[in-house]
């Protein structure tokens, strides 16, 4: 089963520190190692993107920035046994952050992905 | 969910996901496979006590490992007291303890990736037949239950129990060494282990028996197999091979079944429905083959044609001609007379139904080909396309005889009532 984690957060105004990135990276490997990981990536400030909204029968464009409080900031796309599994990885991720980053505050969400195994 | 299923289950996804890392740094320490497991089964046992009372710890691989070690140690010293007080009586016996001496658990964390390939070298090893390999290695490697198991390939739980306990037995009995194999059988071990890995997927994607046709579970089980042994082996061709393999064939699962479970063949699959990513990473697994280099071995000549069908916007669009070439050079590695059968396919697209069907009538003499019911089901989408359907006819219905899967049977019956003028698409059917 597929799962897709979405990071989102608000950053404090200290650079995100190395030791982030390194142990980010390194738990990436392990979770490719594992066999687990299918792809990841980390996402641009929406200033960078814009939105394309359909209401009331009208579609218009809008530029980033969104005006959530809270950035994307990655994803990732697991393929797991459970939703478990799914909740595991994605707390060693959220730990890190807690971890090496003080200040930092986000979550993580898990959506599973339609696939052959459960119907879509 | 309540509280305590909830920490539970969280308690049993920790531990399934370090499992086999955990099963592979004790199987170090205590140089058996069979001991490790048990000990792995502790440190869960452990857990399923105290963190429903003292909170799930902050690690929870890391403290399953800890455990499991001091458990370990304490059983290495056991048997090491016990061999000391056997040679004070006077008896001389050597025991992989003392061989062994005192354990240095530090080191573990550092041969994490060696000490799981061995235990993947281990569970695949030849002394033991396929299918107790395959349950050995879903259990220590994949981290499957019995029931898990038993329920994958359509076996009796006390089937799967024994065959598993057979297999530790041989293992303990022939004392096979806990390492990685010399460099001079390398090459026929690590056939072992793609030969299992590669019997796993099958099973899943073209289940040979029972009312499904595909078990997308077991195709997963196998392609994540094939991952932790690319990583850990990224210098093997034939790894990357296999794993492009597996890759380019699961992206198809989605398409391969219709509405209400039927077998949808290769050439009526609606390729808008082929997963993307996994064809991405299919072909990223085969480009690692061609930059390791050398002669392909047969899993990468299978990926090639795989990647063929994976390329090719549609059925006409497909190179024929590239995928009969690649089945000569598989039969040569090979010499598998199912590989003459694609062959006759492939042929039959690529130069015409009755060029094909030449070399099919080749192997109906074939005794490794008596009850196999893709034999009769080519030789009857060949005469179909030629317009021989009496013959045609015949053929499908012996190979709905033929078949133990009932979504196949009800397949090659409606292909048999189809076989007239204007009936129903002929197709290759593998």
């Amino acid at each position: 089963m597929r799962y897709l984690m979405l990071l989102t957060g608000t950053s404090p105004a200290t650079p995100p520190p190395p030791a982030l990135f390194e142990a980010i990276m390194k738990l990436g490997g392990e979770a490719t190692d594992a066999g687990v990981l299918l792809d990841t990536a980390g996402l641009l400030p929406s200033q960078a993107g814009a939105r394309v909204t359909l209401a009331g029968g009208k579609v218009t464009v809008t530029d980033g920035p969104f005006t959530e409080s809270k950035e994307l900031i990655s994803y990732a796309l697991y393929d797991l046994r459970s939703r478990e599994e799914a909740i595991e990885w994605a707390s060693r991720f959220v730990r890190l952050h807690r971890d090496l980053w003080p200040g930092w505050e986000g979550q993580t969400d898990i959506l599973q992905v339609m696939g052959p195994d459960n119907g879509g | 969910m309540d509280k305590d299923e909830a920490t539970r289950s969280a308690i049993e996804a920790a531990w399934r996901i370090e499992s086999p890392r955990l099963i592979a740094g004790l199987a170090r320490i205590t140089g058996d496979v069979g001991a490790a497991e048990e000990l792995a089964q502790d440190a869960l046992v452990i857990a399923l006590e105290q963190w429903p009372a003292h909170g799930v710890p902050d690690g929870p691989g890391a403290w399953l490992m800890a455990t499991a070690k001091h458990r370990a140690i304490d059983l290495v010293r056991r048997r090491a007291r016990y061999d000391q007080k056997l040679r004070a009586i006077g008896r001389d016996m050597q025991t992989q303890a003392q061989a062994l001496g005192e354990p240095d658990a530090d080191k573990i964390d550092d041969h994490i990736g060696d000490d799981l390939l061995r235990l993947i070298f281990i569970a695949c090893h030849p002394i033991l037949p396929t299918q107790a390999r395959a349950a050995l290695t879903l259990r220590l490697v994949g981290g499957l239950t019995t029931h898990e198991i038993a329920r994958a390939f359509l076996v009796s739980e006390p089937t799967i129990a024994q065959r598993i306990v057979r297999a530790k037995r041989t293992l303990s009995e022939a004392k096979v060494p806990f390492e990685i194999p010399a460099p001079g059988e390398l090459a026929d071990r690590l056939g072992s282990v793609l030969e299992v890995i590669y019997l796993v997927f099958n099973e899943g994607y073209a289940a040979t028996s029972g009312e499904y046709w595909i078990r997308p579970e077991l195709c997963a089980e196998a392609l994540r197999l094939g991952r932790v042994l690319a990583g850990l082996m990224p210098r093997q061709p034939e790894v990357h091979g296999l794993v492009a393999l597996m890759e380019l064939q699961a992206s198809r699962i989605g398409a391969r079944t219709g509405p209400s479970g039927e077998p949808v063949l290769l050439t009526d699959q609606d390729r808008r429905r082929w997963d993307r990513l996994l064809i991405r990473r299919g072909l990223a697994a085969l480009a690692r083959t061609e930059q390791l280099g050398g002669a392909p071995g047969p899993y990468t000549v299978q990926a090639e044609i795989a990647a063929c069908h994976a390329r090719a916007a549609s059925v006409a669009g497909t190179d024929w001609e590239r995928i009969a070439a690649l089945y000569v050079v598989l039969a040569h590695l090979t010499s598998s007379p199912v590989v003459e059968l694609n062959l006759a396919v492939a042929v039959g697209m690529a130069f015409g139904p009755g060029k094909g069907l030449e070399i099919a009538d080749t192997l109906t003499g074939q005794p490794a080909l008596a009850g196999y019911a893709q034999l009769p089901a080519v030789r009857g989408d060949l005469l179909a396309k030629l317009g021989r359907f009496g013959e045609a006819r015949t053929e499908f219905a012996r190979a709905a005889a033929l078949t133990s899967n009932e979504r196949e049977r009800t397949l090659f019956l409606a292909r048999a009532a189809g076989c007239q003028p204007g009936g129903p698409a002929a197709h290759p059917g593998l």
